[in-house]
């Protein structure tokens, strides 16, 4: 597919992602109520992060975007989660 | 005379460039959040399960739903216009204006119905609480307060691109400051999908 900018995106795609998104929040209420401890959390952030990278993939266009946009955007993901990994290696074995 | 003067310079490209080089220093500003957010509750874990039963779990999850759907009006919103449709552009446009209003007004009854309960930073009742709710509670107030903010700027932001859809100077042909601003909209959308399990779904 070309990398287009003015790329027309079907609103039945858009109406879809919309649903999924509904569906996940659905599950990610119920996922807190099985009251699995830490592993709730574990699981709401897995969705919450599905829910994002639907968000990013159609809704904020990155799947028809150049490469470029794509690979820029682990900078800020991979420093957060740097930072975040090295900040619990701190707190689990000071 | 001199036709060259007319020709508009514009480089699509470096604006959405711009645009997300933008987004990454809000995804670092919300990031620093989450961060002091997961070192607390690692420390304080029974007092952040406590504290999050006083959230409102269906003003949050109402929220959700609204945010989520005002998505997809302003994702619509941009395919209309690229398509030259104008007035169904400016309709979805109304309507991510009237869905994030909404969620204001939800949110604007959540605060006061912890006000009234006497839950605010620096309350009598709050700082009667363990350290750890305190802390929840600073937490809830910060970071959902600076997203509400962020609720507020995408919304003027999206008032003026309704004003420029209007009268034209966002067409078929010129809709990048449309798309960024959805860009931006969107990014608002993501950091409420990641506060809402943090501060609503701790049961």
């Amino acid at each position: 597919m070309e990398e287009n900018a003015s790329h027309h995106v079907a609103t039945k795609t858009f109406v879809f992602v919309w649903i999924a998104l509904l569906c996940l929040t659905g599950l990610t209420i119920k996922a807190a109520q099985m009251q699995m401890g830490e592993w709730s959390m574990v699981a709401n952030i897995a969705i919450a992060s599905v829910k994002a990278s639907l968000v990013l993939w159609f809704f904020m266009h990155l799947k028809y975007e150049k490469r470029l946009f794509k690979l820029l955007l682990f900078v800020p993901i991979m420093t957060i989660s740097i930072i975040i990994v090295l900040t619990f290696f701190d707190i689990w074995y000071r | 005379m001199n036709e060259t003067a007319h020709i508009e310079h514009r480089d699509y490209a470096a604006a959405k460039l711009g645009m997300w080089l933008f987004l990454f220093t809000e995804i670092l500003l919300f990031g620093g959040m989450f961060l002091v957010y997961a070192e607390y509750r690692q420390l304080n874990t029974a007092a952040f399960h406590e504290a999050g039963r006083e959230m409102n779990i269906f003003i949050g999850a109402a929220n959700t739903v609204i945010l989520l759907t005002s998505s997809l009006t302003m994702a619509l919103a941009i395919s209309a216009i690229k398509k030259g449709m104008k007035i169904r552009s400016l309709l979805f446009q109304a309507a991510t204006v009237l869905l994030g209003l909404g969620f204001l007004v939800n949110k604007y009854f959540e605060w006061s119905d912890h006000i009234r309960k006497g839950l605010y930073p620096d309350s009598p009742v709050l700082l009667a609480m363990s350290h750890g709710k305190i802390l929840f509670f600073g937490l809830y107030y910060v970071m959902t307060g600076i997203h509400a903010l962020h609720v507020i700027i995408g919304l003027s932001v999206i008032i003026f691109m309704f004003a420029l859809t209007l009268r034209g100077n966002i067409s078929d042909t010129d809709y990048v400051k449309l798309e960024n601003t959805g860009l931006f909209w969107h990014i608002v959308d993501i950091i409420w999908i990641y506060l809402f399990p943090l501060f609503y779904l701790i049961l």
